[in-house]
């Protein structure tokens, strides 16, 4: 997963950061087995655009490459390279001239690349030929910029930062992924499937109903911690005597694991859903889990858009999964 | 014990809905348990405070198989000894420091009680005859680090007494938007000491001098493997301290010359349950010899 060591960047070139954009930090596929530290998985949220990304530009499918939230960040580049951009339509541009989304192309030594607007989706996900090549903490080059940890210094980026590429990439321009194999924004309201569980028997009957009849919208707080949802109804509760530990409010639970995609509820009104910088416990009840399949869809959700929420069981969720890898074994046959 | 899944990729087990030694116990058991089963397929197993979580990989171990395996464990947990090897580490503890008093005088408007301190409002809905006597029930027993998490490093602790001696004590009214780094919390029946500065809905009582988190790896007595001083399982005794050795620990800190006293020990639940006190006095006893 992590193919570049340090020790390969000797003689590395640069990439200088003129202007960071909003939020844009160092990413790859995460840090697994942490979680019970607190440390969550970090890592790209929109996981298959940043793999595409990478195979794009020849790099091992885990190399680390910038993650660009809302609004893109202005690069200079200081030697020849070979990038990719896949993910929200963020239309790039390089000394002002257009460059393509999902496809490869050559970045000359002196040139800037820039965004423009975002039109659609959320997050861009950019990829060097070599990777990026910030120390690996934990096992991963990802940031969790909450606990200061990994990435680039352990945090966004900031105008003149200066990026190491890994030597040893030996990317192609003009290679491009066609558009059945692009997983991007999708229209709205957007389909979050969820499987029903955790503490799911805590809500009243009809209150279970309505949270599938709601259109909810994607609230500001939306970041890579949690996506935080408004605009449906309120959520009641089944009666009971709050147990020993757990706190007043109903929806007060002994604090307890979060997992990945789990919808908790505080106060019953507003839905969030973990993501991949998640804090990884809590008091509050989560009522259950958007499945592993949707997860890359939150990721490119704007503040604004409607969602709702569609319950599917088990064999509906690994059925999900097992599409979403297809979709990844297409992109890997197209891009060998 | 209830099972549920977390979508495809967590079961998710709540061992009980309130909170007790013996919940806790039985969650870190099996998470041991399930830590040297080894089963392949898995990525992550959290112990928490009276439940545990296991994230794991469908594509490697389906669902059904993974939860068959856990209630396997379960039913081994059973005849489980009542007892772990753990360690016991000391923290000095600066209560009523200036700065947590700062900084919840800047969040008055958002407490039960605007008008006196966490610690003032703290000792009278516990019925304690001042602060001086909460402090001392809160450094006079010893906690069990009953979680990790919420953030990096983050122990959740809850103090080894019976249930009708456990502090309580309500979470803001609302959330606080900045805590200090190091600040001993409090709600519900559980004190967490926040491992990096930032937002927090405890009470706050103290800080302490010694960091618990350490992401660019400066402190010798925090594993470098981990980052983290804390693991589900340590226990945790709070020794109150003057601004005068606070200050003297954090210079020394400063110098990388610090480690937090710790001893390996062995707690048995049954032992406790027959005399709490005695059981906390040998524990905190392992620290002097």
């Amino acid at each position: 997963m992590h193919a570049t060591p340090s020790s390969w960047g000797r003689s590395m070139t640069e990439i200088e950061v003129k202007a960071p954009g909003l939020a844009t930090t160092v990413q790859d596929l995460g840090r697994p087995g942490y979680y019970h530290l607190g440390i969550p998985l970090s890592g790209a949220m929109d996981q298959l655009a940043l793999i595409a990304a990478n195979l794009l530009v020849g790099n091992p499918e885990g190399a680390a490459g910038l993650e660009a939230v809302f609004l893109g960040p202005e690069l200079a580049f200081e030697a020849d390279s070979v990038i990719a951009i896949c993910g929200a339509d963020m239309p790039p541009k390089v000394d002002g001239a257009p460059a393509p989304l999902w496809e490869s192309f050559e970045v000359k030594a002196g040139q800037v690349l820039s965004f423009d607007f975002l039109r659609k989706g959320a997050r861009a996900y950019i990829a060097v030929a070599g990777g990026l090549d910030v120390p690996v903490v934990l096992g991963s080059r990802s940031t969790y910029p909450l606990g200061g940890l990994g990435g680039f210094e352990g945090r966004a980026l900031r105008a003149g930062d200066r990026l190491a590429v890994g030597a040893g990439g030996a990317g192609r321009a003009g290679r491009s992924l066609p558009e059945a194999l692009r997983r991007g924004p999708t229209g709205a309201p957007a389909e979050l499937r969820m499987l029903p569980g955790l503490y799911w028997h805590r809500v009243a009957e009809p209150a279970q109903a309505r949270f599938f009849e709601d259109v909810w919208k994607v609230a500001p707080e939306a970041d890579r911690i949690g996506y935080r949802f408004r605009g449906g109804r309120q959520l009641e509760f089944a009666p009971r005597d709050q147990p020993f530990g757990a706190g007043s409010d109903p929806s007060n639970i002994v604090d307890a694991c979060y997992p990945y995609g789990s919808i908790q509820v505080p106060g019953g009104a507003e839905p969030i859903v973990l993501h991949r910088d998640a804090v990884s416990g809590g008091g509050y009840m989560m009522v259950g889990t958007v499945i592993s399949a949707d997860m890359d869809l939150i990721g490119q959700l704007q503040p604004n858009v409607q969602v709702r929420f569609v319950e599917v069981d088990m064999e509906g969720a690994l059925a999900a999964r097992a599409d979403r890898a297809g979709v990844l074994k297409r992109i890997r046959a197209h891009l060998a | 014990m209830r099972y549920s899944f977390g979508g495809d990729e967590h079961i998710f087990v709540e061992v009980d809905e309130s909170m007790s030694l013996e919940a806790f116990f039985k969650a870190l058991y099996i998470t041991n348990a399930v830590r040297e089963a080894a089963i392949p397929g898995v990525t992550e197993i959290c112990p928490a405070n009276a439940s545990f979580q296991v994230k794991f990989d469908p594509d490697v171990i389906a669902p059904d198989a993974m939860l068959a395996e856990l209630r396997k464990l379960e039913d081994k947990a059973a005849h489980a000894p009542s007892e772990i090897a753990t360690r016991i580490i000391e923290l000095p503890a600066f209560y009523d420091d200036p700065w947590t008093r700062e900084t919840l005088m800047r969040f008055r408007d958002r407490h039960q009680d605007p008008s006196g301190t966490d610690l003032d409002y703290a000792a009278r809905i516990t019925g304690k005859k001042d602060v001086a006597e909460f402090v001392a029930a809160h450094a006079g027993a010893p906690w069990f680090v009953s979680m990790v998490g919420f953030v990096a490093g983050l122990p959740f602790l809850y103090q080894m007494v019976e249930r009708s001696r456990q502090l309580e004590a309500p979470k803001y009214l609302r959330p606080r938007t900045d805590t200090p780094a190091l600040t001993i919390g409090h709600g519900g029946c559980f004190t967490a000491i926040y491992s990096v500065r930032g937002a927090g809905g405890y009470q706050m009582f103290g800080i302490i001098p010694t960091p618990i988190y350490d992401p660019r790896s400066e402190h010798a007595y925090i594993p470098s493997d981990t980052m983290c001083l804390f693991k589900p399982g340590d226990i945790v005794r709070f020794r109150a301290i003057e601004r005068p050795e606070y200050d003297a620990i954090q210079a020394e800190v400063a110098a990388g010359r610090y480690a937090p006293k710790m001893a390996d020990v062995t707690f048995s639940l049954d032992a406790f349950h027959k005399d709490p006190d005695a059981c906390n006095a040998k524990l905190m006893g392992a620290l002097n010899d």
